[in-house]
């Protein structure tokens, strides 16, 4: 609006507006009323569940190697938030990818919708891939240790263009029928839309019931929250995200930025689902970590909160 | 106060009522969506540089060879109160007006901003009703809410929604107003125009990242892609600033 008249600008305060408003509030404090709660109305599950995975999927494609003391003061930063499953590191061979890091509770195992994709990024086919999984995952399961799949190129692939959701579906149903307890469905390069986003889920949820479903989505052309709201609407009710919307994929040019954590926590509250997640702890532990790999956050919640 | 009547279409954006309401069902998405490009305008207006008026003139043309049905090109104010528009009249008589488009003007009051609300404006006689989320704080639960308030005083022809991204929330309530049956969404080129309340925040939908999920959505909206990102491209290096489009960002990095 350009320049505001000086009158205009002290009636609102915009501090008091943020301190206020509801959808900045802690959730779980129930400061919503509930006659504003349209969650059940429209469809919408109750309580979402965010997966973090800043310190893994985000750290993993920052330039900066991150110390070890201040990725370990950023996930303890981050438990602080009531985030009830952050994904701390992962395993692979230190020559391709170099962070690494050691200790793990619950385990992921990565597939991908494309064979192109795949092989550039573990060096093999998909059917052997699996065949590799199934080893991690028996041995996981025989450990009472859980494990999470994650199928890559869910909407589309950086080398092969268009991914068909029956192709998404086979590899997904592998994954499940192998023992993971969650399959995560990711738009790698972040090049869908609300209709592919449906029509993928509906071919996937013939073979997946919805509660064993996760989407994982980028935000590299701004399409992950409106992404994201399509598969709550169809009734996906666990969400990954990244505090700060770090990192993105080494191995797809050009892709970068997941979903920020702040943004959907932000749109989550707002729509009254409950996620158990403090935004202002969350948007602090953004800015411990943003400060520490020194790039400004990809946040938009954080650049209106901060600067205010 | 207005002294000269002016001839083009009127068109008032005003801060719409929320009220709690039980939501409607969600219905089919529309087959065509019109974009109102703000960007000249509301863009502008809330840039710190102010650029020249041949610059502006060269980015509205660049709008309409993109395709763009309806720009609104720039505001009848005082130039005291918004000196980025005080050449409203030199850009109106230097744009190039491709047949068929719309080139409204924003003539805003005070006065009727604060008391109108939307079934006001519009037995006032405006064609069109755009709903302003204007400082982004919204979400997809009120923008049905809202609209679903609204739709019961104005036909659903006769809205459209004006989403600011402060909050990275535009676009997932733009799909809510559309999934509710609004067909005519405003945005605004590399998102231009910050927000005036929030030093640093981000302001308008990019008209980018819009065109990007609508053309995903089988949409039709007449408007090429790439021109709409030359145009952008323009008017950032015009105006020395990044774009804040996501589409922009991953296109220029492949």
């Amino acid at each position: 609006m350009g320049n505001v008249p000086s009158a205009v600008k002290h009636c609102l305060s915009y501090q008091q507006l943020l301190r206020e408003h509801l959808w900045i509030g802690d959730s779980v404090a129930g400061a919503l009323d509930p006659a504003q709660d349209s969650s059940q109305v429209s469809g919408l599950p109750e309580y979402v569940k965010i997966v973090e995975v800043g310190p893994r999927d985000g750290l993993q494609n920052e330039k900066v190697i991150v110390p070890t003391d201040i990725k370990i003061e950023f996930i303890n930063q981050l438990s602080q938030t009531g985030l009830s499953v952050i994904e701390v590191t992962s395993f692979v061979s230190s020559r391709w990818v170099p962070q690494v890091a050691a200790g793990a509770t619950e385990i992921s195992v990565f597939g991908a919708a494309s064979e192109s994709f795949t092989k550039k990024n573990i060096n093999c086919s998909i059917e052997e891939s699996i065949g590799k999984f199934e080893e991690v995952i028996k041995s996981a399961r025989h450990m009472n240790i859980p494990v999470r799949g994650y199928v890559s190129c869910a909407l589309g692939c950086p080398y092969e263009g268009n991914i068909t959701p029956q192709k998404v579906t086979d590899v997904a149903k592998r994954l499940y029928s192998l023992g993971c307890y969650e399959i995560s469905l990711g738009d790698t390069i972040g090049v869908g839309t609300p209709g592919s986003m449906k029509k993928m889920l509906e071919c996937v949820m013939k073979e997946i019931p919805a509660g064993a479903l996760a989407v994982h989505c980028h935000d590299t052309y701004g399409q992950a929250l409106a992404n994201i709201l399509t598969a709550l609407q169809m009734g996906i009710s666990v969400v990954d995200s990244a505090v700060s919307g770090l990192g993105g994929c080494p191995y797809a040019k050009g892709a970068s930025g997941n979903v920020a954590t702040e943004d959907l926590v932000y749109m989550l509250n707002g729509l009254g689902l409950h996620t158990g997640v403090n935004l202002y702890k969350v948007m602090e532990a953004g800015d411990f970590i943003c400060k520490a790999v020194n790039k400004t956050t990809n946040s938009k919640v954080a650049q209106a909160s901060f600067s205010a | 106060m207005a002294t000269v009547r002016k001839v083009l279409p009127r068109r008032l954006v005003g801060l719409a009522t929320l009220r709690a309401v039980s939501t409607s069902s969600v219905g089919t998405l529309p087959k065509q969506v019109k974009i109102v490009e703000v960007g000249p305008r509301d863009g502008l207006q809330n840039e710190k540089n102010v650029v020249p008026t041949a610059v502006k003139i060269k980015l509205i043309d660049m709008l309409s060879e993109a395709g763009l049905p309806v720009i609104e090109a720039t505001s009848f104010v005082s130039p005291k109160w918004v000196p980025q528009m005080a050449d409203h009249t030199e850009v109106l008589r230097g744009i190039q007006k491709f047949p068929g488009r719309s080139y409204p003007v924003l003539t805003p009051n005070l006065k009727g901003f604060e008391s109108a609300v939307a079934k006001k404006l519009y037995s006032m006689g405006c064609y069109e009703i755009s709903l302003g989320d204007t400082i982004g704080v919204g979400t997809p639960g009120a923008m049905k809410d809202m609209l679903s308030a609204v739709t019961h005083e104005v036909p659903l022809f006769a809205l459209a929604v004006h989403c600011h991204d402060t909050y990275g929330q535009a676009l997932a309530n733009t799909l809510v107003a559309l999934q509710m049956g609004v067909s005519v969404v405003d945005a605004s080129v590399a998102g231009l125009g910050g927000c005036p309340y929030a030093q640093g925040a981000s302001g308008n939908l990019a008209t980018e990242d819009l065109v990007y999920m609508l053309a995903g959505l089988g949409i039709h909206t007449g408007v090429n892609l790439q021109k709409l990102l030359a145009a952008g491209d323009f008017i950032c290096q015009a105006l020395n600033r990044k774009t804040s489009s996501k589409v922009a960002q991953a296109t220029c990095k492949l």
